[in-house]
């Protein structure tokens, strides 16, 4: 059967740089002295630490538990000791630190008991419970909790879709992954098809891997099922973007702000199918992971990494150059710069991109844009970047989003074909960090302008009350008061005992009176459209004072 | 390892990391070369005067670019060197009267950099084709010299200056009345506005020429090597078939048609596509990515709309040709255009909402 392929707008088509890494196979990687994990690699909350400083964990020992459904677990990468739970540098541009458990692996590298998950028995909440706490997540990059995407859209979704395309230059950790172990990215696969009730499971590779093609389509042969088809499609930059892939195999757009799912597809990464067939048939959850190291280094190659090993122990293993000057975690297209070399490597490093300046030179200084549309030409979203880099520029924030900033996914198609040497994707990052700080500030507004408003309420609540109280006190003494000389008299008229019922009476009546004005001038403010500043405590007057003329009245 | 270790890298860079090797001059050079051809056919045609007025058009455009930035406190040679201002004076000089005075091609050079570009703040930033602004400007100014063309009689003929005669015709008097010839578009204005009729006043056949060998501007005449130049620019994914194709049909049939209705007060496609600056301005002139529509759709609006303002002022106008008038106004027509016309964005429809999940199999 022919699969028919559809095409993306737009797309770049850089140097490929893939043949250095992919000569040797996957290799170990020493233990490093120290393991440094952090506890937030994904998209969601912060796990728990569920360790102190000084205990001994295992292999696979849940070190992070997942702060709600919208997070994930985290494991010890190997046995040892705890020295520290403590902030560290992350592996991400900013330099910022992040909470991490730090092992001292002892070199025994003992496991936890692990069992294969009895799945075809438990039900799917069992099953994404049990992933959570495996702490599997996508691990094409975007590192986002798997179990939450594991489930059957609205409608029925009818394909899955296992993203091999690996279309970013330097990085082919997947293609060595399916070369080596396909078999196992099928088994896991047809566990996600199982869960999400999908009819067919469509693998996208790019064409520039003939040998994981190959090797994908034997391991399909061999496990006998018929759902699967591997496909080869067109190496384009960024063919490998979800939204892309989706559309080269299934022709379906899926829109900005939609998910895949509501359309009947969902996407995983190669590496994730691996991960999930780890974690179901061996119970082993997410610990290592493959990172290419490649660029300026001797023998680019790919490695299996455990989680937390510093990324100058990992790069080292291939050579570092002497001119090297930065680390840059994923591609030369979307990565980041790390702001140190001993970064660790996390769930979504990929690729652990060696560079230096001859490798990756400075780009020329910024020109004006003379409009001449290579950007447009090459968005793979179809917007346009240069109304964008104006409106951007400007500050112009509506205007940008109006011509639909948030559907640009940061490619950087149109900052590598650029012939001004615009920095365009830096002033979309600026545009939308700044919509968001506004939407923040906004929220934060109407936040304190709700309780301000309900302060107000209440003060005045109180002091309806505090009149009510008082109204009813005096109401009540004076019935008292009333009533008691009658008490004393012993042979008092009876006229005089009706007169002081009458009285108390009164009182109450007075009492519920003013309770009602207070009610309805209450509800006359409530009613205000605006918020009502502090200086309009005079208008609540009425209603405390109200209940004193009433009484004088008595 | 122990230079790495630890070590604090020293600025944040964001992605991506790569580029091509592309930049503004190279675009800017690759048009000139697809000029080149064309332009040196003009020189041929026209001699020595020619060249001497390609020149001192092309350095006064850089003088005016030179100076503006100079004042603006701006880089001045990194600037100059993005051949901006270059390919202004150049598209200016090749729209001239071949055999114009020195005064008029400073004029325009300086009037194309200065008013018509850095004014607007400069490249990028300017709303109409500074080479337009400057001719338009100048024809409106010295209607007489600027419309003074010359028989092509070529760079080394019996006829021809030489060098130093060149000299003096650019930077001295005036054309010699025994070069001067008129343009088929001028020809036909005048003999219609003294009632002649077109099938009088061709009795002979249109002096239309593929050659290019006909009184014309400097760079105008040669359509074969425009349309060549304008093709390889295609080729190099520099502009697309739109608005040069859009254009020139837009002429065409308005002129098809109207030669049908009435040959002898409408002059044929063929007569319109083939004189003036109709190519020069549907390859190289309309196609100006600053002042032209971005989106493909509105590309065609643009280039069809240069192409029947061009007809109609030709036909209908007081002046014989049109195309720097016709471009002009759709430049200022374009943010209108581009407001209008948007490419459909991925994942949603045109009117820009995300497409409704539709049913698969």
């Amino acid at each position: 059967m022919l699969q028919k392929l559809f095409k993306f707008n737009g797309g770049v088509k850089p140097a490929t740089n893939k043949a250095a890494s992919t000569r040797d196979p996957i290799k170990p990687v020493p233990m490093p002295r120290q393991l440094v994990v952090p506890l937030h690699q994904h998209v969601g909350g912060t796990p728990h630490p569920l360790v102190e400083a000084g205990e001994q964990v295992l292999k696979g020992q849940r070190i992070g538990a997942a702060d709600g459904n919208v997070s994930s677990a985290i494991h010890a990468p190997t046995s040892g000791r705890v020295l520290a739970i403590e902030p560290r540098v992350m592996a991400h541009s900013s330099g910022l630190s992040s909470l991490s458990v730090v092992i001292e692996p002892d070199g025994e590298d003992r496991w936890i008991d692990t069992a294969p998950m009895p799945w075809r028995s438990m039900s799917p909440d069992e099953i994404r419970d049990e992933l959570r706490d495996a702490g599997i997540v996508g691990l094409g990059g975007a590192v986002f909790p798997s179990h939450l995407k594991l489930k059957p859209g609205n409608e029925g979704t009818h394909t899955l879709v296992i993203n091999g395309a690996e279309c970013e230059p330097f990085i082919t950790c997947d293609d060595l992954l399916m070369r080596e172990r396909g078999d196992q990215i099928v088994r896991g696969a047809l566990i996600m098809q199982a869960m999400l009730k999908a009819q067919r499971v469509l693998v996208g590779i790019e064409d520039n891997k003939p040998e994981a093609i190959a090797q994908m389509q034997a391991a399909v042969q061999r496990n006998g099922t018929t759902s699967m088809q591997v496909i080869a499609i067109p190496t384009r930059y960024p063919a490998g973007g979800a939204k892309q892939l989706i559309r080269v195999l299934t022709g379906i757009e899926v829109p900005h702000g939609r998910r895949s799912t509501d359309y009947g597809v969902q996407c995983f990464n190669t590496g994730t199918a691996y991960a999930i067939a780890d974690a179901v048939e061996k119970g082993r959850p997410l610990i290592s992971r493959i990172v290419t190291v490649a660029g300026n280094v001797e023998r680019p190659g790919n490695y299996e990494v455990l989680f937390g090993t510093p990324m100058d122990h990992l790069a080292a293993l291939a050579g570092i150059k002497a001119d090297t000057d930065r680390f840059i975690m994923g591609g030369p297209m979307m990565g980041f710069r790390m702001p140190a070399y001993d970064v660790p490597v996390v769930k979504a490093t990929n690729c652990v991109l060696v560079g230096s300046e001859a490798l990756f030179p400075a780009p020329a200084p910024e020109m004006a844009c003379i409009r001449c549309g290579e950007c447009a030409r090459a968005c793979p979203a179809d917007l346009q970047p240069f109304e964008l880099y104006w409106h951007s520029r400007a500050k112009n924030f509506g205007k940008a989003q109006e011509y639909h900033l948030f559907d640009c996914i940061e490619c950087g198609c149109c900052a590598y074909v650029c012939p001004s040497h615009i920095p365009l994707v830096d002033y979309y990052r600026f545009a939308k960090s700044e919509v968001w700080a506004r939407e923040r500030q906004k929220d934060a507004a109407d936040v304190a302008r709700e309780r301000f408003e309900f302060r107000n309420e209440r003060i005045e609540r109180e002091k309806r009350e505090k009149a009510e109280k008082l109204a009813a006190k005096t109401a009540a003494s004076r019935a008292a008061a009333s009533s008691a000389p009658g008490a004393e008299q012993g042979e008092a008229a009876p006229a005089a005992a009706s007169t002081a019922a009458d009285d108390s009476k009164k009182a109450l009546i007075a009492a519920a009176m003013a309770r009602a004005k207070a009610q309805r001038d209450a509800a006359d403010q409530a009613a205000a459209p605006v918020a009502t500043p502090p200086a309009s405590a005079p208008d609540s007057a009425p209603a405390t004072t109200a209940p004193a003329p009433q009484d004088r009245s008595i | 390892m122990n230079m790495l270790a630890s070590s604090a890298l020293p600025s944040v860079a964001a992605s991506p990391h790569a580029g091509q090797l592309g930049s503004v001059s190279h675009v800017m050079l690759k048009v000139m070369l697809a000029l080149a051809p064309a332009t040196a056919c003009g020189f041929w045609y026209f001699g020595w005067p020619a060249f001497n007025l390609w020149l001192v058009t092309v350095l006064a455009a850089l003088a005016g670019e030179a100076l503006c930035l100079r004042l603006m406190a701006k880089p001045v040679v990194p600037t100059l060197l993005d051949g901006s201002a270059l390919l202004t004076g150049w598209l200016l000089a090749v729209s001239l009267p071949p055999w114009a005075p020195w005064w008029l091609g400073v004029i325009g050079g300086l009037f194309a950099t200065v008013i018509g570009k850095q004014v607007f703040g400069g490249i990028g930033c300017n709303l109409f084709n500074p080479a337009m602004v400057a001719r338009v400007a100048l024809l409106v100014s010295f209607p007489v010299v600027m419309t003074g063309w010359v028989a092509p009689i070529g760079l080394t003929g019996a006829q021809a200056p030489g060098w130093l005669e060149s000299l003096q015709l650019t930077f001295g008097g005036s054309v010699p009345d025994a070069y001067t010839s008129a343009s088929l578009l001028g020809q036909a204005k005048t003999e219609l506005s003294r009632g002649v009729s077109l099938l009088q006043t061709f009795a002979n056949g249109l002096p239309v020429s593929w050659s290019g060998m006909r009184p014309g501007s400097l760079g105008e005449t040669a359509v074969l090597l425009i349309a060549a130049g304008g093709i390889a620019m295609m080729l190099m994914g520099l502009i697309t078939w739109h608005i040069p194709v859009s254009m020139l049909l837009a002429i065409a049939i308005p002129a098809a048609i109207g030669h049908a209705v009435n040959p002898a007060r409408y002059l044929d496609a063929g007569a319109h596509v083939l004189s003036g600056g109709a190519m020069l301005g549907a390859f190289f002139i309309a196609t100006d990515y600053v002042t032209s529509p971005s989106s493909r759709g509105g590309q065609l609006v643009f280039g069809a709309g240069c192409g029947l303002l061009t007809w109609v002022i030709r036909t209908y106008g007081g002046y014989p040709e049109g195309v720097a008038f016709a471009v002009l106004l759709m430049n200022a027509l374009t943010p209108v255009i581009d407001r209008a016309i948007k490419p459909r964005v991925y994942g949603r429809n045109w009117r820009g909402q995300p497409i409704a999940p539709r049913k698969e199999n």
